[in-house]
């Protein structure tokens, strides 16, 4: 990690992102919350993009004037860890709807789909290059399939059926990291630590 | 049956809604217009408590017909109202998958002493309280998320300030407490000596704590925020003011930026005007002191 800490933003604007704040402070990153355009006034070596609602999230990004700086970020490469809400954020295509977010990760998501909070489940599963980690999904989105040059990381069946097919369910393309799961709901910080590590 | 995994699991769903805005609705029109302007979730309810305030009479869990027609119209969680202490109209409600149950002085208690055992319950509930034993006890209870009851209906802020306070006071003490004090803080609370280590340990709650009853304007939203709410419920405040659509994006920015006065000010012109109000001396009904 150096001798500076790696400085990541955490969008702050709504959901579950001082969880993520808590983890990156506990591996040495120093972490800092994006609430507003002024946010981004200072350097940034890693973008986090946590859980919550993406309707909400999607809304108050154009309305506090957040999303093309951070579009433009992404694409210029800036790492970037996204999880549930984020992946709906960063997909090319949502199933069943004509709007995208930052669409800069060529992929199709499917919104809650596993159903209401009912369908929501924890189980445990392996992670490409990272190992078995606990995975978390609450009223969580799955791949329906990825575009070229997208690896898949996880595919996990819903615990809810016995017989549920394996969904793609954690990605990543270039700078890009998607989980549609939640690792900042846990102790196990090693998908963090796989992020700071492509954070460099 | 629910187990300790599907109570973390509805813990994490309050989670997912923090820093965000859970607005009243009554109709399908309604939640599109409340998720349009942001909403984090919607109530579905049948009459908004100002409505239900000035109607009277026994007011009870909503048709779940029209429950799910606001199910169908919106992609965000919907919850849904039961009485206290009405199992079975919780059990209704987890039959057709609502994602949060709120077990709501706002409704007429269906039981004056027990309390819904929501442990036995899949989906979560939400519940009301104006101190730290009625949190705890609903929480010991099962629930996996707490709300200021405030005064619902009322347009009036003063009482959810007063349960905000009262709660993290008695959080602070609790927190600065000898060990050897605990056990008997649980007593005088009537709670388990787990939960009571719990809040001295952590200085919070378990569970997510949002701010409710009387939230009316985007400075109403930032002053509970600032005083440590979690998120915000906003009931009659919306659709009972003159543009609902605007008033709502202005809360669910000033949630967002609760500490930026200068955005908060801009957020605050030409909304139009605000729910009426009735101010505490003025009414006949205090739903927070129903289910304690």
């Amino acid at each position: 990690m150096g001798i500076n800490k790696p400085q990541i933003g955490v969008l702050a604007v709504q959901g579950a992102f001082i969880e993520h704040e808590r983890i990156l402070k506990s591996l040495g990153a120093e972490a800092f919350e994006i609430r507003q355009l002024r946010d981004l006034d200072r350097h940034l070596d890693g973008l986090v993009l946590p859980g919550g609602e993406s309707t909400v999230q999607g809304k108050l990004l154009h309305d506090l004037g957040l999303f093309e700086p951070l579009r433009k970020k992404i694409v210029e490469g800036l790492p970037v860890l996204a999880t549930c809400a984020g992946v709906i954020l960063l997909a090319e295509k949502i199933a069943g709807e004509n709007k995208a977010h930052f669409a800069t990760l060529p992929a199709i998501i499917r919104r809650n789909a596993y159903g209401r909070q009912l369908g929501s489940f924890f189980t445990e599963n392996e992670v490409a290059h990272v190992g078995k980690v606990p995975q978390t999904f609450i009223r969580a989105p799955f791949f329906e399939s990825v575009g070229e040059g997208v690896e898949v990381l996880s595919r996990t069946a819903s615990s809810n059926t016995a017989d549920a097919p394996e969904q793609i369910v954690a990605v990543r393309y270039k700078n890009q990291i998607a989980l549609s799961f939640h690792p900042e709901l846990n102790s196990d910080t090693s998908i963090h630590r796989y992020f700071l590590k492509l954070v460099g | 049956m629910a187990d300790q995994n599907r109570y973390e699991l509805n813990k994490n769903l309050a989670q997912m809604l923090k820093g965000g805005v859970i607005m009243d609705v009554t109709t399908p029109e309604q939640a599109k217009i409340a998720e349009a302007a942001g909403a984090a979730a919607v109530m579905a309810l049948e009459r908004i408590p100002a409505d239900i305030r000035a109607a009277g009479g026994v007011s009870r869990m909503s048709d779940p017909k029209m429950i799910k027609g606001i199910q169908d119209a919106v992609s965000i969680p919907v919850m849904a109202k039961c009485r206290i202490g009405h199992f079975a109209e919780a059990q209704i409600l987890q039959a057709i998958e609502i994602d949060y149950i709120d077990e709501s002085e706002v409704l007429s208690p269906a039981d004056d002493i027990f309390h819904i055992n929501k442990r036995e319950f899949d989906v979560p509930f939400v519940c009301g309280a104006k101190d730290l034993g009625e949190a705890l006890r609903r929480i010991e209870e099962g629930a996996s998320m707490i709300r200021t009851k405030g005064e619902p209906g009322t347009g009036d802020i003063v009482q959810a300030v007063r349960h905000m306070r009262l709660m993290n006071q008695e959080i602070a003490r609790i927190s600065s407490m000898r060990e050897d004090e605990l056990f008997n803080r649980a007593k005088e609370l009537q709670v388990s000596y787990d939960l009571v280590r719990f809040v001295h340990d952590h200085k919070k709650l378990p569970v997510v704590n949002f701010a409710a009853g009387g939230v009316a304007t985007p400075a109403d939203a930032a002053l509970m925020m600032q005083l440590g709410a979690e998120g915000v419920f906003v009931g009659s405040g919306i659709f009972k003011s003159g543009n609902p659509a605007k008033r709502a994006a202005a809360i669910v920015q000033a949630v967002t930026n609760y500490t930026d006065a200068k955005l908060i000010a801009k957020l605050s012109e030409d909304l139009g005007e605000a729910m009426v109000g009735i101010n505490e001396q003025e009414i006949a009904l205090l739903m927070a002191e129903r289910g304690k």
